[in-house]
């Protein structure tokens, strides 16, 4: 089919793979040609989708050109809690041979439905996903995602178990497990979330382990939450694995939407299954491409659940030049910001992300913390709660009061504001399963 | 000479300090003196006892953020002046008290735990004062 890039690409090329390095073209078509079945599928099965597209006078048929979607209604997170749990699935009960649901932070969780074709789709966008970081049959790859529910264990458990590697199905918890396996097991490769595998870097330190010298773990995947460049150099140096980002959401397939190769600049959007817009924000029209906005997905081939314009609430841009490693598909910037984490303080717009990079500058791993937002007197006040660990302690109270000092200074430097800093006892500041929480809004905008 | 110190960081809220003591005296952990330095957020609570390594291991199992240091032990003489005399002795020396604060002893001797910006030094010039600078044995034996 694409003759060409087969010598290139002599040893290392995995037929999964070939859809990365189709014609532009050839990608174009096909998808449009599944731009117009999955919108006449939805049309047809979903009604809410129907109900939606009828109020706008629209038919599946006046999707003509891939440009046309922005013609569509966007779907939201609130419709999946709206229909819950099956409203949106195009396929009988029958047909649906897996689901998954997400943690709700509030309410009902989201749930999401798979045929036996989505789920062979999905583990091949997973394959793609691990070849592209350099995962092949061999590698014994410790999978740190949760299992059950949540879409990150299972997802890449398919995908690892189809390129052939050899997985352990640990799921997260119990750090110093983590490591014995990784060193007993001879791990040679990891999946999990980032901030999770900083905590385990440390905790292999405690243990008087050093990656580079008693481990054997090359490269790993992350994702599941918004990281930054800083938090990648700190697991790159601090313990020589070579971090891929990986990008996904339970709404769309799960993990497996997009991923970087190696040239890690940029996620690869596997655009044969997932056609990606970037929108501004406000008006909701697409922008021009390396222009910042919030990614919107329409699933392409998704039987069970498919899925028309999914607001992510990611926000990036999609990269404008073309990968060094060849692949066609496009690629969009590392997400380090969610729209909805987003929060405006005294009128200034903040990400978390930013007192993230924040807390980097002033300590080389990152501690376990908390915005609180408060409004006192009618005036916004921001608090980071910041959880001491033993590495940062000393037995000097003014020297832990200038470590406080740094950074309350460092977040006035990244943002402009005035944060009190609270140092918190370890484990005082909640987790939630999987992802950290990073923001409690506790202004009453009443007052 | 020196002898082994823990200090566990500790919020300045209700209950904290309460829930430390709780967690040492169940893991049956003997306190022999215990000084909260503190902030007025935040303290360090420092620990001095016969047991430094379950002590430590202790608090940190129950997932507290802990440091070990060295301080020393000084026998202050009896004596009106006694602490003076200890102070004097390292006067021309440069060296500085960080903290200190009494251990409490059995015997009824008079023992301060001294941090020093520099121990060796310190412990040195004391005992060529003629100053009692007590090791660990000496310090929990009986
Ligand atoms: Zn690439």
């Amino acid at each position: 089919m694409i003759p060409h890039l087969w010598n290139d690409l002599e040893g290392t090329f995995f037929p999964e793979s070939a859809l990365d390095y189709m014609p532009e073209s050839r990608l174009r078509e096909v998808q449009l040609q599944r731009l117009k079945a999955v919108t006449a599928l939805t049309y047809e099965k979903v009604k809410l989708f129907r109900e939606r597209m009828d109020a706008k006078g629209l038919k599946p048929a006046d999707v003509t050109t891939l440009a046309d979607v922005s013609k569509l209604p966007f779907m939201v997170k609130t419709d999946l809690r709206d229909t819950y749990p099956y409203g949106l699935f195009a396929v009988p009960m029958s047909d649906v041979v897996r689901l998954h649901a997400s943690s709700g932070t509030t309410g009902k969780p989201i749930v999401v439905g798979y045929t036996a074709q989505d789920m062979e789709v999905w583990k091949q966008v997973i394959m793609r996903t691990l070849y592209a970081a350099g995962y092949s049959r061999g590698d014994i790859v410790q999978n740190m995602y949760g299992y059950g529910l949540f879409t990150g264990g299972l997802g890449l458990h398919g995908g690892l178990e189809g390129i052939g590697a050899t997985v352990i199905p640990i799921s997260g918890g119990n750090s110093e497990r983590q490591i014995m396996v990784m060193k007993d097991f001879g791990v040679t490769a990891i999946c999990g979330t980032p901030s999770y595998f900083i905590h385990l870097i440390e905790t292999a330190q405690k243990m008087g382990i050093d990656f580079r010298r008693d481990l054997k773990v090359k490269r790993g995947v992350f994702g599941a939450e918004p990281w930054t460049d800083e938090m990648r150099k700190y697991i790159e140096s601090a313990s020589g694995v070579k971090a891929f980002d990986i990008y996904g959401l339970s709404e769309i397939i799960g993990p497996g939407v997009g991923a970087e190769c190696e040239c890690q600049d940029g996620l690869h959007i596997f655009e044969d299954h997932f056609l990606a817009e970037i929108v501004d924000t406000k008006t909701l029209e697409p922008v021009p491409d390396g222009t910042e906005g919030e990614l919107v997905i329409t699933t392409l081939s998704k039987q069970a659940m498919p899925v028309i314009r999914y607001r992510t609430r990611d926000i990036t841009a999609f990269e404008t030049s073309r990968c060094g490693c060849g692949r066609t598909c496009r690629r969009i910037r590392r997400i380090s910001r969610r729209s909805d984490d987003m929060f405006i303080i005294r009128g200034v717009n903040v990400f978390p992300s930013q007192i993230e990079t924040a807390l980097l500058k002033t300590e080389s791993s990152l501690p376990h913390y908390l915005i609180v937002l408060t409004r006192k007197g009618g005036l916004d006040q921001m608090e980071v709660r910041v959880e001491i660990t033993g590495e940062m302690l000393t037995d000097n109270v003014g020297a832990m009061e200038q470590l406080q000092k740094r950074f309350g200074k460092s977040i006035e430097q990244i943002t402009g504001l005035h944060a009190a800093i609270t140092l918190a006892q370890p484990g005082t500041i909640p987790r939630s399963e999987g992802k950290a929480k990073r923001l409690l809004d506790q202004r009453n905008l009443t007052n | 000479m020196k002898i082994r110190q823990i200090s566990v960081f500790l919020e300045n809220q209700p209950g904290r300090l309460a829930a430390l003591c709780r967690t040492l005296a169940d893991a049956g952990v003997n306190l022999s003196t215990l000084m909260l330095s503190e902030t007025g957020e935040f303290g360090l609570l420092r620990i001095i006892t016969p047991d430094a390594d379950k002590a430590r291991a202790v608090v940190e199992k129950a997932g507290y953020a802990v440091t070990a240091s060295e301080v020393l032990a000084i026998q202050v003489p009896d004596k009106p002046g006694g602490l003076a005399a200890v102070l004097t002795a390292l006067d021309p020396h440069q060296i500085s008290v960080e903290y200190m604060y009494a251990f409490a002893c059995r015997t009824g001797r008079a023992i301060m735990i001294i941090r020093f910006n520099d121990l060796d030094r310190a412990a040195d010039i004391l005992q060529k004062a003629g100053l009692k600078v007590i090791n660990t044995a000496n310090l929990f034996g009986p």
